[in-house]
């Protein structure tokens, strides 16, 4: 186990060096630079912005600024944002709290719905019901995100009044020394209702963050199951004389799993670039929302340092999940 | 949600003031999160609402509604006859606010207006660079290190400006948030325990709000300053709770969630007026869509040509079709809401005929020219890609071919300042201070071409207009000067003036005298809420 760990660990090394790269190269290869587009309609003399880029070291060769981006990176300085004048892991860790929140709801919500469902399409494969959820799946993969969010905020908030149109909690309550994941400080906040307002505030950005995901694992889940199911194992299984339940729940179920639980560490890439449209449409505050003023604020540390901090939580999430695979499928273990 | 905004109120008092009368909280939906709490290092509108408007005072400010200036922090001022000092008498007794994070020592006096301005001037100052990369964009871009000479401390309440040449428009320069005045003992303190950066986290000034709370990208709390010199507001509580999408916004305010919106979407303003629980106050804005002509590439360096191109064009459908005719026709470069407007100009008239006629006889055939349009929205001009292809087809109906090109924002905005740029490009303006050099100088001076002057237009007759107009402080007289200058610009034609949009504030019934600002921004003192 210890060897697995270690051979994936040495993977991630040339992932984070080529991260790096292209999140430095990406952002300069857009036209524009900061101090433009601070200006706006406000024209810098070209004086004045060389001035202003020789201060934060634009001017230097391409390669020095990023060795010198490298080295501070190996001293943990991840620079500080030229609009906000705030570091940017500071920044990232105050955010990041309410992505990861969402995230996770979405993703539960996304599995607890999707696998079953995928699970019963399979079984009654061919039926109505299989129809219907894969019909769903398609809808729901094809759905623009932004398109989706607005519809039910008209439909739950703007017409039924259901939940609330956006924010994490009611403005009504504040913790300002909480840790950022709103579900937690308000369940131990003590104050009445609180719990229940950051909880209705998730349920919509929840499911158009997870719509995709859900519609990913369905169809996942459906033709794994499918697949198992033909099984010299299931068909033994069920000459057995074993309840249907644990032919399909324990025996076909656990097999099936293994390509679902890839596609669930998958969609955590997936969900990171939902995530910028949903935390925008329901005014979110979280790295989604950060990372796309950020870009179009050319605002060269934050983009670099987030989308490294991002690919870094990718990579955590999925060497998690090739050790889970582990644990459900031994023998990948084994070379 | 009814009861959720009264709750909202209870416990807010309860929180900050700790007693058993109503509170009152007004919650304004925003439109993105302010880039930082120090004004004089940005220059964005919500940034200023958040920062400047709320937390600081100024020595001058604008009258609420109007580009007049009023007394601020400064209860009079003297100007020498030449124009170059001017003397300031602070208002006495002007108390900073006690914060959870600073308690004021003493009160306002002249060592804080020279630390206001004098960390923007002087690049040895110990708190001119006391943020990573920090620039003074306007006091920079608007050339107060050189204007400003000195200022000194006359007594503690008297406080002189002395200036290296007569700039009328000084005092409406004043009025602008970048000149708010801030704290120098709060700035001490902070220097002293090393920790400078939170001037522009936690700000503190002597503003009618102050400052409680920013949770980033998402809200940010003030309460009202029971010490304002002005006296305490009618509000107890002013909340932003930011909101990036014009459509979200608008469920929001109508679901009861905020009260006041800025910025609705054009095709919702409608639907807005239709709700019964919601105003919706217009107001012409301090602006102006233009098309600049490169004057300085034939066959554009004729006046009669850039004039027959200019009477091709039908505003009113451009208006119509992208404002919803939420925008009125303009003629010249300044807004009608701006003093020395000359209403006695006229307009090109649409007529194509006649520009096609005087085309011909400038002795231009078979004319190609390429017409910028701008990938963004923007106050004056919502949707610049449809405005082209409207007038791509008025140019076609008298032979002139045009071809529409855009580039990505900040790339535009580069490429438009070649003094050898290929067309005309579409572009605009939202006035700065109200004063009508900030339109006229800034963007059709002399000094401009290459930079803002987006015609590469250098008049002599106009400039000599402009420095004069600069020099003397009699208002009359520079109204003079600018009505005169107006009508050499309508001669010259060197653009086509397009529109001045309309802006809209939908707001709920319950709010009391919210007044709308000319220059745009959104200021909440004096503005009451009924329960």
């Amino acid at each position: 186990m210890f060897k697995f760990l270690l051979s994936r660990v040495a993977v991630l090394i040339p992932t984070f060096i080529g991260v790096s790269i292209v999140a430095f190269a990406f952002i300069r290869l857009l036209p524009g630079d900061p101090v433009q587009m601070l200006a706006g309609e406000r024209v810098v003399s070209p004086e004045r912005h060389a001035e202003i880029m020789h201060a934060l070291g634009y001017d230097q060769p391409i390669i020095m600024q990023y060795l010198d981006y490298i080295w501070r990176l190996l001293h943990g300085d991840f620079g500080t944002s030229i609009v906000t004048k705030r570091g940017v892991i500071g920044e990232f860790f105050k955010l990041f709290p309410a992505t990861l929140e969402l995230s996770f709801c979405a993703i539960i919500f996304a599995v607890a719905l999707g696998v079953p469902a995928g699970v019963f399409a399979a079984v009654k494969r061919g039926s109505w019901f299989d129809q219907t959820v894969m019909g769903a799946a398609l809808v729901g993969y094809s759905m623009p995100i932004f398109w989706w969010g607005l519809l039910l905020i008209i439909l739950f908030s703007g017409t039924w009044h259901l939940t609330p149109v956006s924010g994490r909690i009611d403005l009504l309550y504040f913790f300002p020394k909480g840790t950022g994941f709103m579900i937690y400080d308000a369940a131990v906040s003590g104050q009445k209702g609180a719990l229940r307002s950051a909880l209705s505030h998730l349920i919509l950005p929840a499911i158009v963050l997870g719509t995709i995901p859900l519609a990913v694992i369905a169809r996942q889940t459906r033709s794994a199951m499918l697949e198992v199911l033909g099984e010299d194992y299931v068909r033994t299984a069920k000459a057995k004389g074993l309840s249907r339940f644990r032919v399909v729940g324990i025996h076909a179920l656990r097999n099936a799993l293994i390509p679902v639980v890839t596609t669930i560490g998958l969609q955590v890439g997936v969900m990171m670039a939902g995530a910028i449209l949903t935390e925008t449409i329901f005014s979110w505050p979280g790295i989604g929302k950060w990372m796309v003023d950020s870009v179009f604020k050319r605002d060269y540390p934050v983009v670099q340092g987030g989308l490294l901090l991002i690919a870094m939580v990718i990579m955590f999430v999925n060497l998690v999940v090739d050790l889970l695979y582990g644990v459900i499928n031994p023998r990948v273990r084994v070379r | 949600m009814k009861t959720t905004m009264k709750l909202l109120a209870a416990t807010a008092l309860a929180v900050t003031l700790g007693s058993a009368a109503s509170a009152k909280t007004l919650v304004y939906c925003s439109e993105g999160s302010p880039e930082g709490f120090d004004p004089g290092l940005y220059t964005t509108g919500t940034t200023f609402d958040a920062a400047s408007r709320t937390a600081y005072n100024r020595l001058v400010e604008f009258k609420h509604g109007s580009t007049e200036v009023e007394p601020g922090l400064a209860e009079s001022w003297k100007v020498s006859d030449d124009g170059t000092e001017y003397t300031f008498k602070l208002r006495p007794g002007v108390k900073f606010q006690t914060t959870e994070y600073f308690t004021p020592s003493r009160e306002l006096n002249a060592d804080d207006v020279i630390f206001s301005f004098e960390r923007q001037l002087k690049k040895d100052n110990e708190w001119n660079q006391y943020v990573a990369g920090a620039s003074w964009e306007y006091s920079d871009g608007m050339g107060f290190p050189d204007l400003i000479k000195s200022i000194e401390k006359v007594d503690d309440l008297t406080v002189k400006f002395v200036l290296s040449r007569p700039e009328a428009p000084f005092l409406a320069d004043l009025a602008m948030d970048f000149a708010s005045i801030l704290s120098k003992e709060y700035a001490d303190k902070l220097a002293a325990d090393g920790n400078k950066d939170q001037l522009n986290q936690e700000p503190l000034g002597t503003g009618p709000f102050q400052f409680v709370a920013y949770q980033t990208d998402a809200v940010i709390r003030f309460q009202a300053n029971p010490d304002y010199w002005g006296g305490k507001q009618p509000i107890d509580d002013l909340v932003f709770a930011i909101t990036s999408d014009a459509s979200v916004r608008m469920q929001k305010l109508q679901a009861g969630e905020c009260h006041i919106m800025p910025y609705p979407n054009a095709a919702d303003v409608a639907t807005l007026k239709s709700d019964p629980n919601l105003t919706v106050l217009q107001q012409n804005g301090l602006n102006v869509a233009y098309l600049a002509y490169n004057v300085t590439q034939p066959p554009f360096d004729k006046p009669e040509v850039r004039k027959a191109l200019n009477m091709a064009v039908n505003k009113q459908a451009i208006v119509d079709a992208v404002f919803q005719g939420a925008a009125s026709v303009a003629k010249n470069p300044i807004p009608p809401t701006m003093w020395s407007y000359n209403d006695d100009v006229k307009d090109d008239p649409y007529d194509p005929e006649a520009a096609k006629k005087m085309l011909a006889d400038a002795g231009v055939k078979d004319l190609s020219m390429k017409l910028w349009a701008m990938p963004v929205s923007r106050p004056y001009m919502l949707n610049a890609r449809r405005a082209a292809e409207l007038m791509q087809a008025d140019l076609e109906k008298i032979g002139v071919k045009a071809e529409i090109v855009t580039y990505e924002w900040a790339e535009y905005i580069e490429r438009s300042k070649a003094k050898d740029r290929d067309g005309a490009v579409m572009l605009g303006w939202t006035g700065d201070n109200g004063d009508p050099d900030n339109f006229l100088d800034t963007l059709l001076g002399c000094d401009a071409v290459g930079g803002n002057n987006r015609a590469q237009w250098c008049d002599k007759d106009f400039d000599d207009l402009m420095t004069k107009a600069k020099e003397t402080s009699d208002q009359a007289e520079r109204t003079k000067l600018y009505k005169q200058a107006q009508v050499i610009f309508k001669e010259q034609a060197p653009w086509n003036t397009l529109d001045h949009s309309v802006v809209f504030m939908p707001m709920s019934k319950k709010v009391k005298n919210f007044v709308q600002d000319p220059l745009g921004y959104h200021r909440f003192d004096g503005v009451d809420i009924e329960e």
